[in-house]
């Protein structure tokens, strides 16, 4: 059996504006193993944030039970917090995230220098093979203003890598990028999930969800779908689609 | 998170906005640098006081009119002129462990002759004042008891007198008019250098006592009587025979307070070191004032920056850095910068006090405690200004941190 990385139970979370109750989850059950591709699908105030904070250790259920990784996150103190984001989560943000004046290279470094566990003594080389591995090797010493959308969402990718987390987590991670870029990325995505990465992915796009093996769908709170993909998107032959089209196009001009 | 991490951390961040951590820093390079420029010329103008009195000559006692301040009522210093000639004869003829006495009669005036005019103060002395003084003559020579008996009319130049009246020519043998009394020129002085109070030892005349008593100061009393002791070692005992002799010529009958006051140079030197420690004090505590507010420059860029930087702050902790490690981070930026501040401040007080001993009278002696102090003064006010700002830093709400635009 693969090894369990995301496990919920009766996880919830209300807040309080005012004197308003707002339940913004209500006692979610969701199991996510290893190597899976979940895309987390709901319209905007259906909880989909929410069950992101909460799975990116970002955020504090009000109740329920959350494990990651086969640890019981429920009494960890924020210090804890800090270190299952630093090594179990890579997050890869819509806004790419990256910091700005500061080299790609320096931005995948940025979670080895917040180890506190491993001691790691060559940050710089493990942050060039993720660089490498995501194919901007040559891109290294750019600062983001100097690079694309989607080189700038790869290097994100990259930095959510570093760590070698248990899954990473993506919270619209083409929302700032136009379709082709999308799929660039999506295919990226794919390779490091053929390659035994869990991959949370979150979008209110189904097109885009197609990309991902399963999809779990939310509706005020609650999970309404749970289901396998059956006829899934590969992302490469998209890609090779998108091509033939615009070839097609540019003879048709 | 390592130290050597974080350190990396807060250079690169220092870094990126070269220009905001350099008008950061400016407000401590600033105060660094007035602190120890200001300290280092109340030093140096310490040392030129001491250096001042040391060479009026080292067995100097100098008698004053008026009491001294201890005990009783004090009639001020000065305030009841009471020397006479018959005192400094008394002097001359009784004391046995000096080497020389000298009235010291003040007068001043417009001087003209030579290719002009000139204001200067005039000094009526003894023979023995170039001794006491351990003063000597450039050239020519000076006035003897004779003259001051006869009350000739004969004076000796200060050399910047003669530099200002007789800038191409021999003064000796020449006349001028001090006052409109002719006097002849007999000799000038070596130079002598700044006094204390920074005005020139050298522009001055001196001449006869009686001689400016009468002609001059309109037979107005001694100022004060100069004397010189046989050695340093026999200073105590010297004014110990001083004011009997002075408290006898004054027919003080027992318990009457002393109406005169007898310094030696230690005594001077204490007084005037006292008054140039204050003007250190008060001129260290200005710039201290300034080092302050180039801290509240820092904890203001600081609270600027931490706005400024949510959604970094928001990054870095959402990719796993604790909040101590983002305190630790906005801290050492600010004691990097009021660091970097103070060696800044310290090579540029280095500058300014070459500039002022080499360009200007005033002399600025640096001290090595006095760096230390302003460096770990503005290693402190980092710390202190940049607990706040790093401390707000370190409290933020990452999910909020990563959404604030």
């Amino acid at each position: 059996m693969a090894r369990n990385i995301i496990r919920t139970s009766g996880l919830s979370k209300t807040y309080v504006i005012g004197e308003v109750e707002v339940h913004a989850l209500r006692k979610v059950d969701i199991n996510i193993d290893q190597g899976e591709f979940v895309a987390i699908m709901g319209a905007s105030g259906s909880g989909k944030s929410t069950l992101m904070n909460l799975i990116g250790c970002l955020d504090k259920p009000t109740s329920g039970e959350y494990y990651i990784d086969g640890q019981d996150t429920s009494k960890f103190s924020p210090n804890q917090y800090a270190s299952i984001r630093n090594q179990k989560i890579g997050f890869v943000f819509q806004g790419f995230n990256l910091l700005s004046r500061t080299t790609a290279l320096e931005n995948v470094e940025l979670p080895l220098l917040y180890d506190r566990t491993h001691g790691i003594k060559d940050p710089v080389e493990k942050a060039k093979k993720a660089l490498e591995r995501i194919g901007l090797g040559d891109r290294m010493h750019h600062i983001p203003s100097q690079l694309s959308g989607g080189q700038q969402q790869r290097v994100a990718i990259a930095r959510a890598l570093v760590n070698e987390p248990a899954l990473i987590l993506a919270d619209e991670p083409t929302g700032n990028l136009d379709s082709r870029t999308s799929v660039e990325v999506f295919s990226v995505f794919q390779e490091l999930n053929e390659e035994g990465i869990t991959i949370i992915l979150v979008t209110h796009e189904r097109d885009f969800a197609l990309f991902a093996k399963r999809i779990i769908e939310l509706r005020d709170g609650k999970v309404t779908k749970d289901f396998a993909i059956k006829n899934r998107l590969d992302a490469k032959e998209e890609l090779k689609k998108l091509k033939e089209d615009s070839v097609l196009q540019g003879q048709e001009d | 998170m390592q130290v050597k991490n974080i350190i990396k951390v807060a250079l690169r961040s220092i870094m990126k906005s070269r220009m905001r951590s350099l008008l950061t820093a400016l407000g401590i390079i600033i105060g660094v640098a007035a602190v120890v420029v200001m300290v280092a010329i109340g030093d140096g103008a310490q040392k030129q006081v001491e250096d001042q009195i040391s060479s009026l000559g080292s067995n100097l006692i100098v008698i004053t009119p008026g009491a001294s301040a201890s005990g009783g009522v004090n009639r001020g210093m000065g305030s009841f002129n009471r020397f006479t000639f018959d005192d400094v004869q008394k002097i001359k003829d009784e004391a046995t462990l000096i080497t020389g006495v000298t009235p010291i009669v003040r007068s001043g005036g417009q001087v003209i002759g030579g290719i002009g005019n000139w204001f200067t103060q005039i000094q009526g002395v003894s023979p023995d004042y170039l001794e006491i003084r351990s003063w000597k003559l450039k050239s020519g020579e000076f006035f003897t008891e004779r003259d001051v008996l006869a009350r000739s009319k004969v004076c000796v130049l200060g050399s910047e007198v003669a530099k200002n009246l007789f800038p191409d020519d021999d003064p000796i043998g020449q006349q001028i008019r001090i006052r409109n009394v002719p006097f002849k020129i007999i000799g000038v002085l070596s130079e002598k250098g700044q006094t204390s109070v920074g005005t020139s030892n050298d522009d001055i005349i001196l001449a006869p006592s009686r001689t400016v008593h009468e002609r001059l100061s309109g037979g107005r009393f001694i100022s004060s009587i100069q004397v010189s002791a046989v050695s340093p070692a026999q200073i105590p005992k010297a004014k110990e025979e001083l004011r009997k002799i002075m408290r006898e010529a004054h027919k003080l009958t027992q318990g009457e307070e002393d109406d005169f006051t007898i310094q030696d140079q230690a005594d001077l030197a204490t007084a005037a070191t006292e008054t140039s420690k204050i003007l250190t004090i008060l001129l260290g505590s200005v710039a201290g004032v300034s080092l302050i507010v180039g801290g509240i420059g820092i904890m203001n860029i600081m609270l600027v920056s931490v706005t400024e930087r949510t959604r970094e702050i928001g990054i870095r902790l959402s990719i796993g850095a604790r909040s101590s490690d983002i305190l630790i981070q906005f801290l050492t930026e600010a004691v990097v910068l009021s660091l970097a501040g103070g060696i800044l401040g310290v090579s540029l007080s280095f500058g300014v006090s070459y500039l002022l001993n080499n360009y200007t009278s005033q002399a600025a002696n640096i001290q090595p405690e006095i760096i230390f102090l302003a460096f770990s003064f503005a290693g402190a006010i980092g710390i202190f200004f940049g607990f706040y700002p790093a401390r707000k830093a370190s409290k933020l709400n990452p999910i909020d941190a990563l959404r604030y635009e």
